[in-house]
Order: C-alpha cells, then structure tokens, then sequence
C-alpha cells in the first residue's frame, strides 16, 4: 500500500511534467496539422540554459531564490524565441509542401538543436545546484519533497492559465479558429502567421519550465535528455487525443501514473524476470494498447470527422 | 456618379494553370446592392475569394475605396471594412454562437460598442440569442447561415461579400435571409452579392452582372437583366 501511493505521487509529479510537454505537441498539430518533433530538443535547450545562466548568477553572486526565478525567465526568454525561429526558418517555407516534407525537417531541426547544444554543453551530466532546502514530507507513508510540490503546483497552475487564455481571451479565440478554418480566421482580420508564431512561443515557453522542472528533480541535465522527455510527452498527447488540450493533460497525467506503477510493480508482475529500468517500455506500450482500440486517443474526435 | 466604393479592373485569377477569372470589369458604388449571378463553375466564387484576399490575381488590379489592394492580405482587407460570408457558411462549429459572433469583431477596439452590436444581432436574428451558447456547428443550415451574416455583420463592414446564401435553404429560410439583406441594403450598407438563385437575386438588386465561364457577358440593371430574354432562358428556366 505504502508502494502504490508512493508511486501515484511520483507519477502525477512526472506526469503533469509530461502534460506540459504535451500541450505543446498538441496545440501546434491543432493549429498547423504538424508534429513538432524538434518540441523535445526546446525542453532540453530550456533546461541548458536554465544551468548556465543560474550558475553564473550564483557566481556572480546573486542571491539563491532571485537566480532561481531570473534564469527561469531567461530560459523561457530563450526557448520562446527559439521556437518561433523553428517554426520562421524550417516550418513556414514548407506550409504547403507535401505533408511528409515538415515531417522530415522535424526531425532534421530535432538532430541540429542536439548537436548544438553538445557542442556548447558537452557530452557530460551537468548536475543541477541544489538551491533550496528541499524538505521531504511524509503522507499517508508516501514521500514527497518541496521540489516535487512545487513542480506539480506550478504545472497545474500554468495549465489553469493556459485553458484561461484559450477559452476566455480574444487570443485564444483566434488561436481556435485558425485551428478550426484558416480561411475563415482570415476573414474575420486574424493575422494567421502571427497566431502560429505565438502558439509556438507559448508552447516553447512551456517546455522550457518542464526542462527546469525535471532537471531540478533529477538534480541533472544532459544535452539528449530532450530526446526521450519528448517522445514521451508526444505518446501522451497521442494518448489523450492529438490536437485536444485536455487530452494532453489527461494522457500526460495517466503516462506518468502508468509508468510509475509500472516501474513499482513490474519485478512482482513478472516474478522478477523484469526490474523497475524497463518503466520506459510502458510507455510505449501503452501507447500502442490504447491506439488499437481508440486510433483518435481518448478524448480525441475521429481523424475523418477532422479532414 | 460617387465614386465606387470597389472597383474591378481586367482581373485575372488562375488555378494552377486554369483560368478561372479571365479578365473581368466590376464596381460597386456606396450602398448599393449589386448581384452576380451565373451557373456552376462560372467563376463567382473565385472572383469572391480574390475580393476578400484569400486568393491571388494574375493580374489586374482591384481598388477599394481609391486604393489598389493589390499588397493588402486578406486579415488586413477584413480590418478595412472588407467582409465576405463565404460560400458553405464557414462558421467555427466548435465555438458557441456568441463565440462566432465575436470573432467577427476581432479587428475592433471598441469593446462597448461590441457588446451593443452583439444585442443588435440578436434582435436581427432573435433565433441566435436562444442559441447563443449552443455550438455553432450543432445548428441547422439557415441558422448557421445567420451566424455567418450576423458575424460579418459584426465587423461593421463597408462592403458585405454573401456567396450564395441561399444555399441548401428552406423557402422560409431563404425568405427570412432575404428580407435581412434587403434591411442591411436599406440602411446604406455597400452589398455584392452572389446567387445562383438569379429570380431572387435580382429581384432585390439594383444592378447585376451575368457572369459565363471566367468572363462577364451581360451587366445592366437589375430590372433590366430581369427582363432580357437571355437572362430569362439562361437562368429563370422561362
Ligand atoms: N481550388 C480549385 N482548383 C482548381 N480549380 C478550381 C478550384 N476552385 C474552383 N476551380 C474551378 O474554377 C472555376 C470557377 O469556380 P467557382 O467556384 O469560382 O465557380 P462558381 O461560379 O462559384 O460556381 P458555383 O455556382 O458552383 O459555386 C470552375 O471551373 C472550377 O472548377
Ligand atoms: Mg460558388
């Protein structure tokens, strides 16, 4: 019992990470019909720069808490601006190519972002500096920290900011139509090209404080961590529905409980054939399960009601 | 003669290699109502989509109250006065009626002003304020056929683009679209508009064009058009 609630803590910490992550996937192919696989790589770059720019301010001798929220910002800075270059430079050329060709430079941009930041970063962990204090606390015999706490309220909180601004603000409202018929968005004076761009400088700005939340709840960053981070948190947009955000925050949510679950139960399942290194699999697992039965993910329309 | 509020000068469009719009001659002075009539395929359409910007000419030149629009997008012609109910409604089914009807006031400032229009709205057509939380796309034809006027509408626009609303509409809702414009037409707003339906068209336009496979083969008034014998064996089956 201790074990289940332990790793439904760990899980809805992990997975509302993921949620973020996958609201990003998820509002990019709802506007532009585009899977953004360089989306892992901004999460990384976020994480990166969240590193240097806090290990400077502390040398430099900024106080602790003021060098935790300016690099955050910096990061977010950072991030959105190379998003909506992403989107500028590989993306927007190619709006009316074939639907395979942004697909190819996906994954190119993806390979690019990797590869720069190991050359700027290196190959090695950089660990994160340990700021705060990071109490634990026991509930119900499960074990949270402060770190944990924070980055789930903090998830939460921008996910209940993010459904305010596309359900309640003339921004979302354009961002919806644009989604729903570019055409017509047009015609009622939206400006689509700049609604893309601040749908991926939202999106990327989102990422980056996931980068900032899972390198500071591992304690570290690796210039390839956006790699697996981003093909997880895609798996839970596909699982929840692609192009539906609510289905990114369930299906990020219920990844992050299954693989945690999983990864608790998987050496009693499997009488020890299999230990806790292969969560990973679930994942993926999971994700073929669910497509079997709902191709469009759980909350997501059918494909054809879409064209 | 006003000055004409749209004025259309040997516009050309193309699909690819097709010309669908080969050279055509056009205007609308301020507050009138003029029809465009023609069969399928003619072109109508095309030269609609173009007016409004969301396509291209290949050439000619189209000025809009003096000025070419020939660099002016199709969001910025929208914010100008410029607006189009196109052909198949185009509403956004996965927003309220409310939500529509904003959105046709997106390129406004004026939020008082906007929240006064919305109650306008509502009284033109009192079927949308019982529906106004109702997603647009759970509507019948002829609502959503009034959501998409009443959100141009929103815009206050100087020039109101309808491509076929009567389309796949009931006789009494093709009626009720029809007095509406006629109200619109009367209180001096400038009106082009498109129907296949050329008995009804030209029965509340002033002037009329005939257009024929991408060229435009008569033009007069509108009672005049009505009468013609070509008018008459082409489009009102006499
Ligand atoms: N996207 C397109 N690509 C290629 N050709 C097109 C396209 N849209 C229209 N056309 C062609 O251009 C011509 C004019 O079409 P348009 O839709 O403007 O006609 P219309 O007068 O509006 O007809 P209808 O009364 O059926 O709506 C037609 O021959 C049509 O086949
Ligand atoms: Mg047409």
């Amino acid at each position: 019992m201790e074990i289940f609630l332990q790793q439904i803590v760990n899980g809805l910490v992990q997975g509302s990470v993921y949620a973020l992550v996958a609201l990003g996937y998820t509002m990019v192919y709802g506007i532009l019909g585009l899977i953004n696989f360089a989306h892992g790589e901004v999460v990384m770059i976020g994480a990166m720069l969240a590193l240097s720019s806090l290990t400077a301010m502390l040398g430099w001798g900024v106080p602790p808490l003021l060098a935790v929220l300016l690099s955050m910002v910096l990061a977010m800075l950072g991030c959105m601006v190379l998003g909506y270059s992403i989107e500028r430079i590989a993306y927007r050329p190619l709006r009316h190519a074939p639907r395979l060709a942004p697909l190819i430079t996906a994954i190119g941009v993806s390979i690019v972002l990797q590869n720069l930041a190991m050359m700027i970063w290196g190959r090695e962990y950089h660990s994160f500096p340990q700021l705060i204090a990071n109490n634990t606390h026991t509930v119900g015999g499960a074990i949270i920290n402060d770190i944990q706490i924070i980055i789930f309220i903090l998830a939460l909180a921008i996910m209940a900011g993010l459904m305010v601004v596309v359900h309640r603000t003339r921004l979302g409202r354009a961002m919806r139509a644009v989604a729903e018929d570019q055409h017509a968005a047009q015609l009622m004076g939206v400006d689509i090209n700049r609604v893309i761009s601040i749908t991926f400088m939202l999106g990327s700005a989102m990422a980056a404080i996931a980068g900032v939340m899972v390198s500071a709840n591992y304690g570290l960053a690796h210039y390839y961590m956006g790699f697996l981070l981003g093909l997880k948190a895609f798996t839970a947009a596909v699982l929840g529905g692609i192009g539906n955000l609510r289905g990114a925050m369930l299906g990020g949510l219920l990844l992050g409980l299954i693989e945690s679950l999983g990864a608790g139960y998987i050496g009693d399942i499997t009488g020890g054939f299999l230990g806790s290194n292969y969560q990973d699999v679930f994942a993926f697992f999971v994700l073929i399960t669910v497509l079997v039965f709902r191709p469009s993910g759980l909350l997501g329309e059918r494909i054809a009601e879409r064209a | 003669m006003n000055n004409p509020l749209l004025e259309v000068r040997d516009l050309k469009v193309a699909y690819g290699g097709i010309h669908a719009i080969k050279g055509i001659d056009l205007h609308v002075a301020p507050g009138e109502l003029v029809a465009l009539i023609g069969s399928n395929g003619a072109g109508k359409t095309t030269t609609l989509k173009t007016l409004a910007g969301l396509l291209h000419p290949a050439g000619g030149q189209i000025k809009y109250d003096g000025n070419s629009l020939h660099d002016v997008a199709a969001h910025q012609r929208a914010a100008m006065g410029i607006a189009l109910v196109p052909e198949g409604r185009g509403v956004f089914a996965r927003m309220t009626v409310a939500e529509n009807l904003l959105m046709g006031a997106y390129s406004r400032g004026d939020k008082k002003e906007i929240a006064a229009d919305v109650a306008h709205m509502y009284e033109l057509f009192p079927r949308l304020a019982e529906r106004k939380d109702q997603l647009a796309g759970t509507l019948s034809g002829g609502e959503q056929q009034m959501v998409a006027m009443a959100r141009a509408l929103m815009s206050r626009p100087r020039l109101l683009m309808l491509d076929e609303p009567s389309m796949g509409l009931a006789p009494l809702m093709v009626k009720k679209i029809f007095e509406t414009i006629r109200e619109i037409s009367a209180l001096g707003m400038s009106i082009l508009l498109v129907e296949q339906n050329a008995r009804l068209a030209l029965q509340v336009a002033q002037r009329g064009y005939v257009m024929e496979s991408g060229a435009i083969t008569l033009s007069g008034a509108a009672s005049e058009l009505l009468g013609s014998d070509a008018v008459q064996r082409a489009y009102l089956g006499a």
